[in-house]
């Protein structure tokens, strides 16, 4: 059953430093598009309560290349990220999986700090953060820390982010190499992933990444490794059995993830020969 | 030549819609209304043996079986569903308390804590010992028939639950009126719903029933809108104030009806030409916790379980069986979809078996005038079987591209089916359907119970009123479906509201037009005052139907469909993407061409969806995926290129040669799409056709 709209408490912040101080005063979850969080609403499976407001925080929607470092804002939504010329440029694997999000309405509404957030191992953006080594930034009252993205989750939903801290960016080294993105998500629109991969290749060096395997993102280390030494496709193909550890849940079965991961990495391997 | 039958007008319910003026349940507002909702159980069986109300009762109102005045069962066709639970319970979700509140919020909040006593639930029904209806259809001797068939083909299908996924979910508004109640509501059939509130409330109680604006149907609000408005009327009674509870999406998918899940199987003989000698049919559907309308599901499934092929010697045995999952219901197709699945996929795998072209084998069988369906009823010149088929196989160069394809990721897929227009058998007759036109101060006036739902009942009915009187489309009114205002039209259900209701409307209108004498109806009005003009239906009187022996004419009229598939399946993920669909039905004549090309398309795409993508996850009975995130229906990217072409081939007992339209669409696609991705090499013999089943087809 819905969750009772006024069992909710929300307050608002404009800037950075008002979210915050709020965050360090009292235990509350920031939001912004708020996109994951209606769906919980409405199947009655909401477990939080008390909420920041961050969606007018202006300054965190920037899109913008510093040095060689391209840092996302994490307010910059999918519709900003399909429009963006920087990412275009840079990570036109990105611009391509927010196509993918939903529909308009939630490429309008999400944005790239929620979908790291909500932690979901379906988050189609996630794979890529993984794939090119992303960096988040996180900020509390205290100050400002950098965890790479492969520390950044514990386990399923989980993270390292302390409760007084916003995710205010995430910065992407340069990604030299060709950039492939597949979802795989049973309809054209409107579709949550059953299996999501992204893929660097410069020469002799892959990077992979797959969402929706496991309780988490994951790298695909031991593909990886397994090309690396130089082994064949079948045998990363292999070696990839052990990276991941899906399950059957209501979209999917752990069969299908596993036989689609391979397929797709196998296609990911042939095509960026 | 016709001026209104034929062109597609403006819809009577159009801009209403397109401007928001629209009012549909949830849109509605009383003084002292309250919020209702419903407390369901959480178990599939077992026996309630506690409730406590873990919330401060005040300001609520309460309402248990205890408080029902009349007989705590919906009187439908048999009288075993209560309206809420009294000990035993039989289905989750199943309602058991009924709470009602002035304030959403509270009523949210409030906890009921229930403890039960479980029992062993049965979700499987061939599993079930329970049979809710048996039915048998015999023609010619099948055992001795299937001995001189040079092979035999066997064979078992399955289809999955589906959900309906009408716009606007379940909801009504009780008002209290006289010593009764008036409900405004969402639905398909205001006069079921009087029915059902007479038995609950009391034969003498007053009880008056306002069809809302209503946002889809597919059957989804046939039988459920009684349910919902008893429990209304019991907290409006009680509390003395209106109560309006509106479903939300998940609480609709959980509790309400769903398509019956169905298993059939095949054994068929036939000649090495292709012949088909004897065909032997089993079909079980899960009926669910309680009978509702499943005994009539299995009859038109049964009815349609041989195809629209000839075959002297058919037996047919259909069972419906008891499960402890909510019950199934009426949606789209009744049975048939299921059914004609499995004859369709049956006869791709018979030519396979033959090594012959699955259209040539279709064109050996199909019905033709003269031939004899399973019931034994005689086709006249209005069965288009093989006009639909021959069509559709030029048309799309269905030969040329099976023949293309193969080897490629690409493929073609056809089905050919039928669908029995208006009530089974007698059942026409039983009903005794009227219609009313009335001629007012502002012109002429249709008053019947037959409600828009959004098939376009209020258009096509003026049309067929316009056309027959000779008077203008914009002229014609059409009544709000109001129990204390319009006729007793009969149910607005089995594609009947155009062929059956239309030619009531189109006989009321040749003898108002006959009192008229020539007059305008405002000359007449103006000269002589108003009148009315009620009339009831008269079936053929051809028609023969024995309901003991299932002997007979089923159906005063077949319409007919030949459905060609285009699609591509990618090898790594299992996905289908349709390309392209040829739909060339035959419906005796289009009232309406854009709204017909509207039901195509629209039932096409349901089909599509119920071939593909709709899971209903079941999970100790009760619906794991109640969310449009998770219960995946296609969207418009997800539609193919459609091809629709309307062949007229007039049916003297329709209005103006019509027959029934809205149902034929959803039983071809399944078949379609299947015998598509048979062509793929892929063994695949039940739906959802989903990737991961076609991934476990392709490792078999």
């Amino acid at each position: 059953m819905r969750t009772a709209i006024s069992t909710l408490a929300v307050r608002g912040a404009t800037t950075v430093r008002q979210a915050l101080e709020i965050l360090h005063d009292e235990e509350r979850t920031p939001i912004a598009g708020a996109t994951d969080l209606f769906v919980a609403l409405n199947f009655g499976t909401l477990t939080m309560r008390r909420f920041v407001d961050i969606w007018n925080v202006d300054e965190l929607r920037r899109i913008a290349v510093d040095g060689d470092t391209l840092v996302i804002g994490a307010l910059a939504t999918y519709t900003d990220l399909i429009r963006s010329p920087m990412i275009a440029a840079r990570l036109p694997m990105l611009a391509e999986a927010s196509r993918l999000v939903g529909g308009p309405q939630i490429q309008n509404r999400g944005t790239i700090g929620g979908n790291i957030a909500n932690a979901s191992p379906a988050g189609d953006s996630l794979p890529i953060l993984s794939a090119v080594d992303a960096v988040v930034v996180l900020r509390s009252v205290t100050g400002e820390r950098r965890v790479a993205f492969r520390d950044f989750y514990t386990g399923y939903r989980e993270s390292v982010r302390r409760r007084d801290e916003l995710i205010v960016a995430v910065e992407i080294p340069p990604v030299p190499g060709r950039q492939w993105f597949r979802k795989v998500g049973t309809r054209a629109a409107q579709a949550i992933s059953k299996v999501v991969i992204a893929g660097v290749r410069d020469g002799q060096s892959l990077r992979l990444a797959l969402g929706s395997v496991a309780p988490t993102v994951v790298r695909a280390r031991r593909a990886e490794a397994a090309l690396a030494e130089g082994r064949s496709i079948d045998e990363a193909v292999d070696a990839l059995r052990a990276d991941i550890t899906p399950i059957d849940d209501v979209r999917s079965t752990a069969d299908y993830r596993h036989l689609v991961s391979a397929n797709l990495v196998r296609r990911f391997l042939t095509e960026t020969r | 030549m016709t001026r209104w039958v034929g062109a597609s007008v403006p819809r009577k319910d159009g801009i209403g819609k397109a401007t928001g003026q629209a009012r549909y349940a949830d849109d509605l507002v009383f003084p002292g209304m309250l919020h209702g909702r419903t407390v369901r159980s959480t178990v599939p069986r077992g026996r309630v043996r506690s409730i406590r109300l873990d919330f401060d009762a005040s300001g609520f109102t309460i309402v248990d079986f205890r408080d029902v005045p009349g007989r705590n069962v919906c009187d439908l066709i048999e009288q075993d569903q209560p309206f809420l639970v009294e000990r035993d319970v039989r289905h989750m979700a199943e309602p058991i308390l009924l709470l009602a509140h002035e304030d959403r919020e509270r009523l949210l909040s409030a906890n009921v804590a229930i403890e039960y006593d479980a029992a062993d639930a049965v979700f499987d029904p061939l599993r079930s010992e329970g049979v809710l209806k048996a039915i048998d259809i015999v023609k010619g001797d099948v055992d001795a028939a299937m001995g001189n068939a040079d092979v035999i083909v066997e064979g078992t299908y399955r289809t999955g639950h589906q959900e309906h996924v009408y716009i606007e979910p379940n909801g009504v508004i009780a008002v209290p009126e006289g010593d009764g109640v008036v409900v405004y509501g969402s639905l398909q059939c205001p006069f079921y719903v009087i029915k059902a509130l007479k038995s609950l409330l009391g034969a003498n109680r007053h009880i008056r029933v306002v069809q809302t604006e209503t946002g889809g149907g597919f059957g989804g609000k046939e039988e459920y809108p009684s349910m919902i408005a008893g429990h209304a009327a019991l907290l409006a009674l009680k509390s003395g104030r209106p109560v309006k509870i509106v479903y939300d999406r998940v609480e609709d998918m959980v509790a309400t009806t769903k398509r019956h899940p169905s298993i059939v199987r095949h054994r068929t003989g036939v000649t090495r030409d292709g012949r088909l000698v004897a065909m032997d049919v089993e079909v079980v559907l899960d009926g669910g916790a309680y009978v509702t309308l499943s005994p009539v599901v299995l009859s038109r499934g049964c009815i349609h379980a041989a195809g629209p092929y000839r075959c002297d010697n058919t037996r047919i045995r259909g069972r419906a069986m008891f499960t402890n999952t909510p019950p199934n219901g009426a949606f789209r197709g009744f049975g048939a979809p299921q059914t004609e699945f499995a004859v369709e996929v049956h006869m791709e795998r018979i030519a396979e078996a033959l090594g012959m072209d699955p259209v040539t084998l279709r064109e050996i069988n199909a019905l033709v005038p003269g031939d004899t369906t399973a019931t034994g009823q005689v086709m006249h010149d209005d069965c288009s079987a093989r006009l639909v088929l021959d069509e559709a196989v030029r048309r799309t160069d269905f030969r040329a591209k099976r023949t293309a394809y193969r080897g490629t990721n690409r493929a073609v897929g056809l089905s050919l089916f039928y669908h029995g227009a208006g009530f089974t058998g007698s059942g026409e007759r039983t009903l005794n359907s009227k219609a009313r036109l009335d001629l007012t101060e502002r012109g002429v006036r249709i008053a019947v119970g037959s409600t828009e739902i959004g098939q376009g009942t209020r258009t096509m009915h003026a049309q067929i009123v316009a056309e027959a009187l000779g008077v203008p489309y914009e002229t014609i009114e059409v009544a709000q479906p109001d129990t204390s205002v319009v006729a007793d039209s009969g149910p607005t259900v089995a594609s009947r509201t155009c062929m059956v209701v239309g030619k009531i409307l189109e006989e009321c209108a040749a003898e108002m037009k006959a009192r008229l004498g020539g007059l305008s109806p405002s000359e007449y009005f103006a000269k002589h005052g108003g009148f009315s003009v009620l009339k009831t239906y008269e079936p053929p009187d051809w028609i023969q139907w024995d309901d003991h022996t299932y002997r007979g004419d089923a159906y005063a009229t077949f319409a007919w469909g030949c459905d060609v598939v285009e699609l591509e399946m990618d090898r790594d993920t299992f996905e289908v993407r349709p390309i392209a669909l040829t739909a060339v039905h035959e419906f005796g004549r289009p009232i309406h061409p854009a709204l017909a090309r509207g039901q195509i398309e629209g039932g096409t795409a349901q089909g599509m969806g119920y071939a593909l993508l709709e899971h209903v996850v079941m999970r100790n009975g009760e619906m794991a995926n109640a969310q449009l995130t998770n219960y995946i229906i296609p969207t418009s990217l997800d539609t193919p290129e459609f091809d629709i072409v309307m062949l007229e081939n007039p049916y003297p007992g329709g209005p103006f040669g019509a027959k029934g339209l809205g149902e034929l669409p959803m039983d071809g696609p399944g078949p379609a799409v299947v015998n598509a991705l048979r062509a793929l090499a892929l063994d695949v013999r039940e739906i959802p056709a989903t990737p991961e089943h076609l991934a476990e087809c392709a490792l078999r």
